[in-house]
């Protein structure tokens, strides 16, 4: 069977600063794939131009089937891949639930469809924040409302931008039950992280990004065994 | 006290008008980031077509309340289609391109509609019906109170508050917000900003057109209603906080009783001055917007918006190169000969074109290496030439001093207009540069005793060794010759380089112990200080000046030249200049349409060439450098 997500010689700029060389990965259905890597390492840039928040210039990227490197962020939305960016982009505007509704799309054939009461069940903490600004909503709160807000899109792949950064420990503890959660419901997700320990905790396979190149393509099994890679591009 | 609650109503259905107008700006500038000057235009499409649905309801007699109101909506929907049809054919290529280059493309539309309504309307006023039972008074504490003023001063809450349901309880409503604050997110969670872009553009605009069809009983339909309203469409919405509804109803408020009790107020003594407060309502909302912009740099309900794209890509370069240099030393060797090979009214004409090329390029220095878009340019320019005259004609001085002392009265002005200017940035110091230069309009223009109010002043000859064109000619080709290459200088020195700096990192400019501020604030009174060159120049050249000379048309003129010419090249300005001058020249003498031809025109360069036309060159050589 071929990879849900599948991006293959992905190179990026922003303005003059080329930023990814060559980038390639794979995400298969119903798996957990982190992109490891320090900070400016180009995790970040990789997701955006997935979405096409960076339009790669040049390189494929295949989304069930599809080529979508060309296609416009909300195309892109559409067919079913989410984005969860890293400062969360909450509507600071809106009231949480407001905010979830400007995910919403309609439910896809094949994959999981979200509902109000099944997001308050993945995280008890909106519920009773409905009516709430979004302003006021605190770190956690607005991480888990970002996941929420895309999940209620119904994609079949998401992607998350360093979800336990900034988090307390035990918001984090909260995420990672959150994105097996979303695992087990049949969700691929691939998410960025510096965070070693979170990765470990839900990732099946790991890729680590180092500037703008993919240093390492592996299992979390055989990452945890080689110290070599491990301390040559993680360690600080 | 009776006149009290009238003049408070009266308030109320200036400030409902106000809103109307500014709501669909606020709008759309909210989403699209467009600042939109057909705005107005809109606004005046909106009264024109109203008349004629009307007036034709109404041509079998009788026009029932439902012809009228009827009327009125159509009118604001047809103009509602313009809008969406003008943002799907034009805005929609070019919301990429910097938003200096977007508004001048709906400049562009202004000249067009303008025209369009002058073709098919014609040039006379246009009184429109009554309202069909409304056309009477009635009587408020004893007062007599027009009856549609009454109905007005509930049709603008009522429209503040569809607007409010619309965009509260619609999901269409909770999309449009979130683009608002953020559209680049909600793309990226599948809201097709496209027709979000098309929908808010078609919605604001149709607001401007019920604005205008609204005023069909109160005031004719004329042909100058677009550039007044546009002034006050825009005060209302940097004082409310660009993009915010509610901040462009309070606003609306604020300025509309502040009017209606200026007018009311009438004649005040103060200290043994007479003071005509009535004259005060064409000034009055500019005191508002300035007096609010320094307490609060983002309106009243407003929020700091994100950096501004003046002009992406390319920057000033270190040094012209030996092509460019043989170019230039080429042009000025052909100006200099010119008095013996062309004609008498080429040489009228190349004094124009110098003239306006230094007063460009000093709008180019404020814009490109400075950073700071000016939309009120010509409060210079006409300081300038006021100063000039008025020395000329009340001092009694030499023509010579009169020359230098107009461009220090420029400058005198840009070191007050300059103090308040660089506490804000982006749009809002955009509207504060207008403000100004409408303050400084209006006080020439209704001071008669001293500037000759808008008869502007006569006579003002240049000394007799000046008197043939031709030496006139030199005078402008060496003062505007040397004005533009220090200029050009002034950009390399370290002062240029500091200034250049706080455009493009203000945040490290300010850790390294650059004053930004007073940096800018000296930029102003340079740039003042050279516009006003220009305008003194422009005085003498014509024997006459008029308000015209601060007028927001010159200051939109400066703005197309330095856009047309490319926004970071010291040549861009000059190139501008010549091309606009010449074309405005040629076009006038050949067609009486031709604000829709030179609108038409703009709109085709902006689409062609993004980055001006000078700039566009350079690239083009850069390119084939490289190659």
């Amino acid at each position: 069977m071929p990879p849900m997500l599948s991006a293959k010689r992905l190179n990026a700029y922003y303005g003059q600063a080329h930023i990814l060389f060559d980038v390639a990965l794979e995400a298969a259905a119903g798996e957990v794939v982190v992109l490891l890597g320090r900070n400016g390492a180009g995790k970040s840039t990789t997701l955006k131009a997935l979405i096409g928040l960076v339009p790669p210039s040049a390189g494929e990227v295949v989304f069930c089937g599809e080529r979508i490197d060309r296609l416009q962020p909300f195309q892109i939305a559409r067919r079913g891949l989410g984005y969860v960016p890293e400062d969360r982009r909450i509507f600071t505007d809106l009231t949480v639930l407001e905010n979830i509704e400007v995910g919403r799309q309609p439910a896809r054939q094949g994959v999981p469809s979200w509902t109000l009461e099944k997001l308050y069940k993945l995280f008890p903490n909106l519920a009773e924040t409905g009516d709430r600004p979004a302003a006021q909503m605190s770190g956690g709160e607005q991480q888990m409302l970002a996941i929420a807000r895309t999940l209620m899109g119904n994609p079949a792949c998401i992607l998350l931008d360093e979800p336990s950064e900034g988090l307390a420990p035990v918001i984090v503890d909260q995420m990672a039950a959150a994105v097996l959660e979303m695992k087990s419901e049949g969700l691929s997700v691939l998410l960025s992280e510096q965070n070693l320990h979170f990765a470990a905790a839900v990732a099946d396979r790991a890729y680590i990004i180092e500037k703008g190149r993919v240093r390492f393509n592996g299992t979390m099994a055989e990452l945890d065994a080689d110290d070599a890679v491990r301390s040559a591009h993680l360690a600080v | 006290m009776s006149s009290l609650v009238i003049q408070f109503l009266n308030g109320l259905a200036g400030a409902s008008t106000l809103f109307l107008v500014a709501v669909g700006l606020s709008l759309i500038f909210g989403v699209t980031r467009i600042v939109n000057f057909a705005h107005g235009s809109f606004y005046m499409l909106g009264i024109y077509v109203a008349y004629s649905i009307i007036s034709r309801a109404g041509a079998g007699g009788g026009l029932g309340p439902a012809g009228f109101w009827g009327g009125i909506l159509v009118a604001a929907m047809v103009v509602g289609a313009l809008g969406a049809l003008i943002e799907i054919l034009l805005l929609r290529r070019i919301y990429h391109a910097p938003e200096m280059f977007q508004l001048l493309a709906t400049f562009g539309i202004v000249l067009v509609i303008k025209d369009y309504v002058l073709w098919a309307w014609g040039p006379e006023d246009l009184l429109g019906p009554r309202a069909p039972g409304l056309g009477g008074s009635v009587e408020i504490l004893g007062r007599p109170f027009p009856e549609y003023d009454l109905a007005l001063v509930f049709i603008g809450p009522l429209v503040l508050g569809l607007l409010w349901l619309l965009l509260n309880r619609t999901r269409w409503g909770t999309l449009v917000r979130a683009a608002t604050q953020d559209r680049e997110m909600a793309g990226a969670l599948g809201v097709n900003q496209k027709w979000l872009f098309t929908a808010v553009f078609a919605l604001g605009s149709a607001l401007a057109g019920l604005g205008g069809a609204l005023q069909i009983p109160r005031e004719p339909a004329q042909l100058f209603l677009d550039m007044g309203v546009i002034a006050d469409a825009f005060v209302v919405v940097v004082v409310g906080g660009m993009g915010s509804i509610p901040g462009a109803a309070l606003a609306a408020f604020i300025i509309g009783e502040i009017k209606a009790y200026c007018v009311g107020i009438g004649q005040v003594g103060f200290l043994g001055y007479s003071v005509s407060l009535s004259k005060l309502t064409l000034v009055a909302e500019f005191i508002v917007m300035a007096i609010v912009l320094v307490m609060r740099p983002w309106g009243l309900l407003g929020r700091q918006q994100g950096a501004q794209r003046i002009a992406a890509g390319a920057r000033e370069r270190p040094a012209a190169g030996r092509a460019m240099q043989i170019a230039v030393l080429a042009v000025a060797g052909a100006l200099a000969v010119m008095p013996f090979v062309a004609q008498p009214y080429t040489i009228v004409l190349l004094i124009d074109i110098l003239v306006y090329a230094l007063f460009a390029a000093s709008l180019q220095f404020l814009m490109g290496p400075a950073g700071l878009v000016s939309f009120g340019h010509a409060a210079y320019f006409g300081l300038g030439a006021y100063g000039a005259a008025l020395l000329v004609k009340k001092a009694g001085l030499p023509m010579e001093f009169a020359l230098a002392g107009g461009p220090l009265a420029a400058a005198l002005g840009a070191v007050v207009f300059g103090w308040f200017c660089v506490r804000l940035s982006g749009v809002y110091l955009a509207m504060l540069t207008l403000a100004f230069a409408q303050i400084a309009w209006s006080i020439v223009y209704q001071w008669d005793q001293f500037t000759g109010g808008s008869n502007g002043l006569v006579g003002v000859w240049p000394a007799p060794w000046l008197a043939s064109k031709t030496a006139f000619y030199y005078l402008a080709f060496t003062l505007c010759g040397c004005g533009i290459w220090l200029l050009r200088r002034i950009v390399y020195s370290p002062y240029g380089c500091a200034l250049r700096a706080g455009r493009d990192s203000p945040l490290r400019c300010d850790a390294i112990g650059i004053d930004l501020a007073r940096l800018q604030w000296a930029a102003f009174v340079l740039v003042g200080t050279f516009a006003g060159l220009a305008g003194a120049i422009y005085a003498f050249s014509k024997g006459s000046i008029s308000p015209e000379t601060l007028g927001i048309p010159l200051s939109v003129d400066a703005l197309v030249m330095v856009l047309l010419g490319g926004i970071h090249t010291a040549s861009g300005p000059v190139v501008g200049a010549a091309v606009l001058t010449w074309l405005q020249d040629t076009v006038v003498r050949n067609t009486d349409y031709w604000r829709a031809l030179l609108g038409a025109i703009i709109i085709a360069l902006v689409l062609v060439f993004p980055q001006g036309i000078a700039g566009f060159a350079r690239r083009r050589w850069a390119r084939s450098e490289a190659a």
